[in-house]
């Protein structure tokens, strides 16, 4: 292990603990990725030396905490490099931004007839929103289709978009099949049809460097808790003119102008879209989280050893003739790895390596239409962070031919 | 052999493994000893919901006794439901009735089961139970 590998897991101190005797390897990073000590130690001083009610009251305390919460959202535009900081809405999650999408877009432009088209590799997040406003609106669901290897079947989109398509809402990478979709493509095809785009990132902010500017998606919706800042946080990026013309989602605090029982006047972008009390502990968590993505992606030795566990565990898995991997498009590849074991059940994998000591996930991994559409009940997920190692692969494929040696 | 000393068996049987993959190593033998299960009687209506992978239980009245026939498509899950009506495949449905299953317990077979896997072997305990309070 190199030494800036072995420093970047020093600041996770979860990496160091051990489960059932065992030390801990963690390979579900694609459903929550572990904390740093920075992002702990940003919750505590927020929560312990700066705790107030963010935006309204004019004492000391509530203004640290403002300049914190609002110095969030000028890191989070220049993470994704927005245009104008009104458009990053802070959320609590990827799910929430969507939902927020599908409701107040839907409620400006969806009408009965129309259609939403998503994606066969969606998440839940990403389809179940589109399928309520559909039944709402009486719209129509239409899907995009992956091709063998994967990847979503760009060549389908321009038959997928009808005169009615209001919006198209894909994964940038799906949370199952570990590839990198074309969205600069997707978005093209869809504008020169003048249908928007909404880009679920939450597995693609993680591995990729996003430039919503260069990628010209509409939204792009992440959570932060993958990206190893605290849980219940988000951000919804939307282009201003969209964000401008749609309703608000939520009612109450904050996001109004002025109240009264004859109307009532909504704030600006983006308190519009920020009803209630936020998360304010928790949102500036984001700041030392992009940070470290930021040097972690800059340390050449830190992604070495990510090439060698993407090299060294697509290579096992492919080669292997009990196991079936999905998502083999090896050019588009990051390390999340989706897989299945002739006459073994993924549960009973997953039973065992979890008592070799190795989390991982195993099941529909929130993506029944996917599973339905591969023609499996479930598979076992390993997904990786750059806080793991190759000596870590090495030893899941050791464990993962001796569970199945159990089984079949 | 009497239902207490049967669990009394499951107990001293689980205790000779110290790891919990030998553990497991056992509840895959119990699982592939179970009598096949005709492919017919899998139906919706004999799975135990709540289970992450599928088990069918089902079960027929002989001489006043319930017998149990099991199958799942994941085999440690097959062990557990093959320990479970090994235990109390044969017995009166009274006794099955009010018998408080704490012999799981014991094996700490739950404890060491993740959440959503032991509200499986919960839903497949009560299936057991409400099989034995409908046939009383």
């Amino acid at each position: 292990m190199d030494m800036s590998v072995s420093s970047l897991r020093a600041q996770f101190p979860i990496l160091s603990r051990t489960v059932y005797g065992k030390p801990l390897v963690y390979l579900d990073n694609a459903a929550s990725a572990q904390r740093p000590l920075m992002v702990a130690d940003c919750w505590r001083k927020l929560s312990l030396e700066e705790n107030a009610n963010i935006h309204r009251a004019v004492h000391a305390l509530a203004g640290q905490a403002t300049d914190a919460y609002e110095g969030t959202r000028d890191a989070v535009k220049e993470f994704l490099h927005a245009s104008a900081r009104e458009e990053i809405v802070f959320t609590s999650g990827a799910t929430a931004a969507v939902n927020l999408v599908a409701f107040s877009f839907g409620e400006a432009y969806v009408r009965e007839g129309d259609d939403i088209v998503v994606s066969v590799d969606g998440h839940h997040s990403n389809i179940v929103p589109w399928q309520m406003l559909c039944e709402r609106k009486k719209a129509v669901l239409k899907v995009l289709d992956i091709s063998e290897n994967g990847g979503l079947l760009v060549s389908d989109l321009e038959k997928c978009i009808s005169e009615r398509t209001k919006l198209v809402a894909i994964s940038h990478i799906s949370n199952v099949l570990g590839l990198v979709n074309p969205v600069k493509e997707i978005v093209q095809i869809c504008h020169k049809k003048g249908v928007p785009v909404l880009v679920d990132g939450a597995q693609g902010i993680v591995h990729e460097s996003v430039d919503v500017q260069d990628l010209d998606c509409d939204f792009y919706v992440f959570s932060g808790h993958k990206l190893y800042a605290a849980t219940g946080t988000g951000v919804l990026y939307g282009k201003k003119k969209w964000l401008d013309a749609i309703p608000p989602y939520m009612g109450g605090g904050e996001m109004i102008a002025t109240v009264r029982f004859s109307g009532t006047t909504y704030a600006p972008l983006p308190e519009k879209f920020e009803a209630g009390t936020q998360n304010f502990n928790a949102v500036p968590t984001l700041v030392p989280a992009m940070a470290l993505v930021k040097e972690m992606r800059a340390d050449a030795a830190v992604l070495q050893e990510q090439e060698a566990i993407l090299d060294f565990f697509y290579t096992k898995l492919t080669e292997d003739e009990r196991i079936t991997l999905y998502g083999t498009d090896r050019s588009a590849k990051v390390p999340l790895f989706s897989f299945g074991v002739k006459g073994a059940h993924h549960e009973d994998l997953a039973l065992i390596l979890d008592k070799m000591g190795i989390a991982l996930r195993s099941g529909q991994m929130c993506a029944e239409p996917l599973m339905d559409r591969l023609g499996v009940t479930g598979l076992l997920r390993a997904s990786f962070a750059p806080y793991n190692t190759l000596e870590e692969a090495e030893y899941f494929i050791k464990c993962l031919n001796k569970a199945i040696t159990m089984l079949v | 052999m009497t239902l207490e000393e049967k669990k009394q068996q499951v107990i001293e049987d689980f205790s000779l493994y110290d790891e919990w993959l030998d553990k497991y190593e056992y509840l895959i033998e119990l699982g592939k000893a179970l009598e096949p299960f005709p492919e017919e009687k899998k139906t919706e209506d004999r799975l135990i919901k709540g289970c992450q992978s599928r088990v069918w239980l089902d079960s027929e009245v002989r001489d006043g006794k319930l017998f149990f026939t099991a199958d799942s498509d994941a085999i440690i899950t097959k062990g557990i439901i093959s320990l479970l009506i090994g235990v109390y495949s044969g017995r009166t449905p009274e006794e099955i009735a009010a018998d408080d299953f704490g012999f799981v317990g014991e094996i700490g077979l739950k404890e060491n089961l993740s959440p959503t896997r032991a509200n499986g072997l919960v839903s497949m305990i009560e299936t057991i139970k409400k099989v034995a309070e409908n046939g009383r």
